[in-house]
């Protein structure tokens, strides 16, 4: 029994905010299956007193809390596809 | 005498130091290497001809105004392009980024220009550095210099072949699970991957947070080691970069191997591996014997799990990190989108390529609700055991050695169709990217024709280990012969 269908791969492509192709969904449905098939090796570990690890190096490093200034707003919207009056535009959120 | 394009950065630099021969005309003897080599080899996005010129002669007039010269006075090198240089393109090999020109530069290209060194040009990779074969870049196929009907390997397969090919000594990578270290064994030439935390990821595209660090491709280890000393060190605006003081990566280099103890994980080596490609391995192995190093066999009884965890584990910070390419701040936007979500989803559809959406399809799935422990919680577990298996080895070993790829360049399409088999290419070198050790892939010889990559992993921030080894396996095997290409540029 195939642990990524169609449906899997339709639900998370939603959450992942991408449209997908018909032939896109069947073939990533079969190569991520594959993929996790694969990966089962690791539920058989026995993992009592392993933190999970989340970054290769906790420097716990903290800077100052002081102001300082970023890059400018001008500099930063010159690069958006679509700005106006300082602000980024997007079509219409609601209704459409 | 040797061109300008065959010598080091280390000899470069002491020419250009002596006024022997100006920047300019260094830089001018590699874009002409350029010119004659790059059709056949598609090693670049992009090439800042009278930008490298501009500032090379800048440097000229203050070196002839008396100036110091700076430690890579006069270097020409190529930057990958996942690293950000203020105002140029970059496009991390993806359409998504089409158009982008980012309003700051990456601290480790700022350090290097602030060195001296001459920035002729970005080069192709994986989109956004997902590959292993450079054949996921949405722009063009970089051919392995060697054998151009074969991949260079990646995702940092331009900055090896621009190496390779003779076109800098030196080129940035990006290494998240062994994009410096496999294309730099793919194509004979050192790569280095420093200690995660060692090099500044300020302006580095993310692709897995936890997991990338920026290093060096380079024809020498001398080499690799004066690039590191010149990029490494704290960063004010990467606050994962580590506050280690940096040591001077080059004094390492003569101390011979003498008392030095590698370890090996042979039983991890048994299957799966290239016959010719592990003689030339042993033989490696038996040359740094010879020198005076032991060999010795060690267990990490948790790698054959590391592949697994790695594609878990940097997928899902894939797909977080990649969220924020939706049409609104940066790249390309679909045409006419009907709202918000139809903007977000269009957008991700054009513009990502396959490999990228597969990965983050995955990394979503392993992050969501009902797989979340199964799956990403485990893995970042049976991330701490492969981490405790690496302390436990350097209790008897000062490196870790392996092939860096089981196999050696393969050909275009090989593995392409079935991604779990391009993932498994990457067998010998995520683990350092999970334990978030240093790394270094120097040629050891031809098996078929093809370069043969031998890897070292080191603790933490020991990467004068890796210099001090790497040097005399070098000085032992000779800095190789390069890539059989003809200079003439006409086909």
């Amino acid at each position: 029994m195939p642990k990524v269908t169609v449906e899997t791969v339709d639900h998370v492509a939603r959450l992942a905010r991408l449209s997908l192709t018909d032939e896109e969904r069947t073939l990533f449905a079969r190569q991520l299956d594959q993929v996790l098939e694969y990966a089962e090796s690791i539920q058989a570990l026995d993992l009592e007193g392993a933190e999970p690890m989340s970054h290769a190096l906790a420097t716990g490093a903290f800077r100052a809390d002081e102001p300082r200034d970023g890059l400018a707003r001008e500099r930063v919207l010159e690069a958006a596809p679509d700005a106006k009056d300082g602000l980024f535009r997007v079509p219409r959120v609601l209704g459409g | 005498m040797s061109a300008l394009h065959e010598l080091s950065a280390v000899e470069l630099r002491r020419k250009v130091a002596g006024r022997e021969v100006s920047a300019e005309e260094v830089t001018r003897a590699h874009l002409d290497r350029l010119r004659a080599v790059e059709p056949r080899i598609d090693a670049y996005l992009l090439v800042l001809e009278e930008r490298a010129l501009e500032r090379a002669r800048a440097l000229d007039r203050s070196l002839a105004a008396g100036q110091p010269a700076p430690a890579l006075a006069g270097v020409p090198v190529a930057v990958k392009d996942v690293l950000d240089i203020e105002g140029l393109p970059t496009t991390c090999g993806s359409r998504i980024l089409e158009g982008y020109r980012p309003p700051f530069t990456a601290t480790a290209v700022q350090r290097l220009e602030a060195a001296g060194a001459i920035v002729i040009g970005k080069t192709n990779m994986d989109e956004f550095a997902m590959g292993s074969s450079t054949e996921n870049s949405a722009y063009k196929k970089t051919k392995n210099p060697w054998d151009p009907s074969r991949v260079p390997g990646g995702s940092s397969g331009g900055s090896a072949a621009a190496v390779a090919a003779g076109t800098v000594p030196l080129a940035l990578g990006s290494d998240t699970g062994g994009s410096i270290r496999q294309p730099a064994a793919l194509c004979g030439v050192v790569g280095l991957k420093p200690t995660y935390g060692r090099v500044s990821r300020y302006g580095l595209v993310a692709f897995a947070s936890s997991l990338d660090q920026v290093g060096v491709l380079s024809r020498t280890v001398e080499d690799a080691a004066l690039a590191l000393s010149v990029i490494a060190g704290p960063d004010p605006l990467d606050s994962t970069s580590a506050p280690e003081p940096v040591p001077d990566f080059s004094s390492a280099l003569a101390a011979g191997v003498e008392g030095t103890r590698i370890g090996v994980p042979w039983r991890f080596l048994e299957a799966g591996v290239d016959e010719g490609l592990l003689t030339r391995f042993r033989e490696a192995l038996a040359a740094l014997e010879g020198a005076g190093a032991r060999i010795v066999d060690v267990d990490l009884p948790h790698l054959p799990h590391a592949i697994a965890t790695y594609y878990i584990v940097a997928t899902a910070e894939a797909s977080s990190n990649l969220a924020r390419y939706d049409g609104v701040r940066y790249g390309l936007r679909a045409p006419n989108p009907a709202n918000l979500a139809h903007l977000y989803g269009e957008t991700r559809d054009r513009g990502f390529g396959p490999e990228v959406k597969r990965r983050i399809i995955l990394g979503t799935f392993v992050l969501s609700s009902g797989y979340y422990d199964a799956y990403y919680l485990r893995a970042q577990k049976v991330r701490t055991l492969i981490r405790r298996d690496f302390e436990r080895a350097f209790e008897h070993c000062d490196v870790v050695a392996t092939p860096t790829s089981p196999v050696p360049a393969f050909r275009f399409g090989e593995k392409t169709a079935d991604p779990l088999q391009m993932y498994l290419a990457d067998v010998f070198t995520v683990p350092a990217n999970l334990g978030g050790l240093p790394g270094l892939s120097l040629p050891c010889g031809l098996a078929d024709g093809l370069p043969v990559g031998f890897q070292m992993l080191s603790r933490r921030f020991d990467e004068p280990a890796l210099a001090r080894i790497g040097a005399a396996c070098e000085s032992l095997n000779g800095v190789p012969a390069g890539p059989p290409i003809e200079s003439n540029g006409r086909d």
